[in-house]
């Protein structure tokens, strides 16, 4: 069965790795040539390098740190369950969190409502953030012009004892419900003062109607506001209630203009696009091949962390186990010898730590050479042959199975791979005959 | 001189005995005791977060799910519902965001991918689990030639990636079909063999390193006594590797549970996929149901959770022993 399954395919992809597309006519070495002068299979190569630079190490550093600082604390064994729980789940649906996670809306995901939240203590937002491409000025409606700056003003000057309403449209009802605002109100007027309303003047039922408050439509709560004389002079400034009411009192005679603020709109953070094929790496000024292959994408980047956050309670359990075996002598002879705890660390744990080290290291290279599952399922995009996250193993499935197959190519890839993993199959056999 | 030796004894022995009391007490207090607590309990936290999103989001209306982030619960406690795994049951077609997903066990339901989940795992693992014991029983306690270089060439196959073996096999049944008119391609029974070949070198591995620790001298005991091989591994080897068996089957059970690539090669296309193959195939449908990703994805790791929690001991031990594959 082993020699069906395993050792015959394996001999078999090698053969059909000098055939033609359908594996029907020998073509000798084309396949392999075109593996290493085609854009699409080297940008494949390029993100298995940046795979095997990249995340094996970070992935056992992750693990002996958190081996080692996991026995100081008293929990070890819960910290140790829920860093190793990941591994258990399958790819695919860790996968699919994270495409949550990683989500351009910060509204929903996560990573960028981090960013935004961030971003806000240096730009705070807005109640009313307007969304790409809008302007303060195409919500004026009624009663309502566009001032200087994105603010809006009462089209009419209004003196003290009158109120004015302006209606304004081109708001997504879910932020007025979200701040809580109500059924808006016209306010009673009051002797000296400036009174008014801001409003949602659109009505599902009436649509066309656009003067005077009809049911259904809600007051702007929350909104900032100034009176400003003729002069442009700020008097007073104040906030609406949950109807869009608001209140001037005490103000003078006027004439005035009642201002909406600028800040009410000011948009939010609009998140990055984590999963997109966005490079990091500067590349505009180089040729196209170069870009391809020297680029590094931000695809890659949400990939990788995502593995780490799979793949790090592995690293923890094996270097923990390594550690548990360790020489306690040699540790305790170093505390006695009044070295400090770094220095231990260094110079005694991670040399006899060396040998477990390398096979964590060694199986984590292995693994990521045949790195497929996240990629295909975080990088729906960008994985098909030629895309920016593509890699030799989805190439492989690509060329393979799915849309335009490849048999010569698919199998020079997989031999490739094969060929990659070799190294490590010896390390592996060195070790275990040594045993 | 002697006096001053005797009575300048005892202070030092109390003074470091003192000094060895004092010491635990001094290291809880010590602050880089709190900041590892401290940076361990965040690392924790963070650790938890995607779990508990996956989580939170198929307990939401799916409508919520373009709206506002998961997290909006915490405020919000009234959002959570069952809905969504109501609707596992009963088919997503009356939600507007969630139709054209079947029902019940009606094949390219979330239940039918469970129970295909079921039927790969479950006959791999138990195919691998034995032909393991047994080969691995021949190569440990055999008495042919070449054992040993039987068992290095199955720890070189340990790491064949199984992309290398995909377009043969696939080839491979369907000449069978042709030859015999039986085509695993497109398949369970294909899968699982697939599944138990490439779990085979790991299995043989894992259970020839248990193995290795049962004194040869019972073995021979054994055959002086007259007792066949199978009596000898029916009476002797499975009841001293039962634990070993375990790790391995465990091992091999989320292993095959939570594969993609050998069931999107081979049964692609099908109405009965497994759930890894189910929810691949959902992301990439043009309105993606969200209900039914969220809720097939915490269908498809409640099963490996379970099976992690309650046997956790036997599966680190059987991936510290490989820690290769």
């Amino acid at each position: 069965m082993l020699l069906a399954i395993v050792v015959w395919p394996a001999i078999a992809t090698i053969r059909y790795s000098f055939y033609n597309a359908t594996a029907t006519k020998a073509v000798g070495l084309s396949n392999y040539k075109s593996l290493f002068s085609t854009a699409d299979t080297l940008i494949a190569f390029r993100n298995n390098v940046i795979w095997v630079l990249v995340f094996p190490f970070i992935v056992t550093v992750l693990g002996l740190v958190f081996a080692v600082l996991s026995e100081r604390i008293r929990w070890a064994t819960a910290f140790k369950t829920i860093i190793f729980l990941p591994i258990v789940f399958s790819v695919t649906a860790s996968s699919l969190v994270f495409t949550q996670i990683f989500q351009l809306d910060p509204h929903v995901g996560v990573f960028n409502a981090i960013v935004q939240t961030v971003d806000d203590w240096f730009h705070s937002p807005g109640a009313y953030p307007l969304s790409a491409g809008q302007t303060a000025a195409s919500l004026a409606t009624s009663g309502v012009v566009p001032g200087p700056h994105g603010t809006l003003e009462s089209s009419a000057a209004i003196r003290a004892g009158g109120t004015v309403q302006m209606g304004l449209t081109g708001v997504n009802p879910d932020i007025l419900s979200v701040i809580g605002a109500r059924q808006a109100r016209v306010p009673t007027p009051v002797a000296g003062a400036v009174t008014g309303l801001v409003w949602r003047d659109f009505s599902i039922s009436n649509p066309s109607n656009i003067s005077g408050v009809l049911p259904g439509e809600d007051g702007f709560a929350n909104l900032r506001l100034a009176l400003l004389r003729s002069d442009g002079s700020t008097v007073a400034t104040t906030t609406t209630d949950a109807f869009g009411r608001f209140v001037f009192s005490g103000v003078g005679a006027g004439p005035f203009r009642v201002q909406i603020l600028a800040s009410n709109f000011t948009s939010a953070f609009p998140g990055t696009f984590w999963l997109g094929p966005q490079s990091l790496t500067p590349t505009s000024n180089l040729s196209q091949t170069a870009q391809a292959l020297l680029s590094v994408p931000l695809i890659d980047i949400s990939e990788i962390l995502a593995y780490l956050w799979i793949w790090a309670g592995f690293t923890m359990v094996i270097v923990a186990a390594g550690l548990a075996a360790l020489d306690r002598e040699a540790l305790e002879a170093a505390h006695v010898d009044g070295a400090t705890e770094w220095q231990t660390f260094r110079r005694v744990t991670i040399p006899m730590l060396a040998p477990v080290l390398t096979v964590v290291f060694v199986t984590m290279v292995i693994n990521v050479l045949k790195i497929f599952d996240i990629v295909v399922n975080l990088g729906i995009d960008t994985s098909q042959p030629g895309g920016q996250s593509s890699t030799l193993a989805s190439d492989v499935y690509y060329l393979g199975f799915g849309g335009g197959v490849h048999t010569g190519l698919a199998s020079a890839l997989a031999v490739m791979l094969f060929i990659l993993v070799v190294p490590a199959m010896l390390f592996n056999l060195k070790r275990i005959s040594g045993k | 001189m002697t006096v001053t030796t005797v009575t300048a004894t005892p202070p030092v022995v109390e003074e470091e005995k003192s000094l060895r009391q004092a010491r635990p007490f001094l290291k809880r207090l010590r602050p880089s005791r709190v900041a590892v607590n401290v940076v361990l309990g965040a690392i924790a936290l963070f650790w938890l977060v995607p779990t508990l999103s996956m989580m939170i989001i198929s307990f939401r209306p799916a409508g919520l799910f373009e709206v506002s982030g998961w997290w909006k619960v915490f405020s919000a406690p009234s959002q959570l519902t069952l809905q969504n795994y109501k609707e596992l049951f009963t088919g997503g077609s009356s939600t507007a965001l969630g139709g054209g997903v079947p029902s019940g066990l009606a094949p390219g339901s979330v239940l039918d991918a469970l129970r295909t989940s079921l039927e790969i795992s479950i006959p791999a693992t138990i195919l691998v689990t034995l032909i393991a014991s047994l080969t691995a029983y021949s190569i440990v306690f055999g008495r042919w030639r070449g054992r040993n270089a039987v068992f290095l060439t199955i720890v070189g196959l340990m790491v064949v990636p199984l992309q290398v073996a995909l377009i043969p096999v696939a080839s491979l049944y369907k000449d069978m079909g042709s030859a015999f008119g039986w085509n695993p391609f497109g398949t369970i029974s294909g899968v699982v063999i697939f599944h138990v070949a490439f779990g085979l070198p790991f299995g043989i591995f894992l259970m020839r390193n248990f193995y290795t620790g049962i004194p040869t001298a019972l073995i021979e005991a054994g055959r002086i006594d007259g007792a066949g091989e199978w009596t000898l591994f029916r009476r002797v080897v499975i009841p001293l590797g039962i634990a070993a068996a375990a790790s391995l089957a465990i091992f091999q059970f989320i292993w095959v549970w939570n594969d993609l690539l050998v069931a999107l090669v081979f049964l692609g296309g099908d109405p009965h996929v497994p759930l890894t193959l189910f929810l691949y195939d959902q992301e990439r449908t043009l309105a993606a149901n969200f209900w039914i990703i969220s809720t097939g994805s915490m269908v498809s790791i409640v099963v490996p959770l379970i099976v992690f929690l309650a046997f956790q001991r036997h599966f680190v031990r059987g991936m510290l022993a490989g820690a290769v594959k």
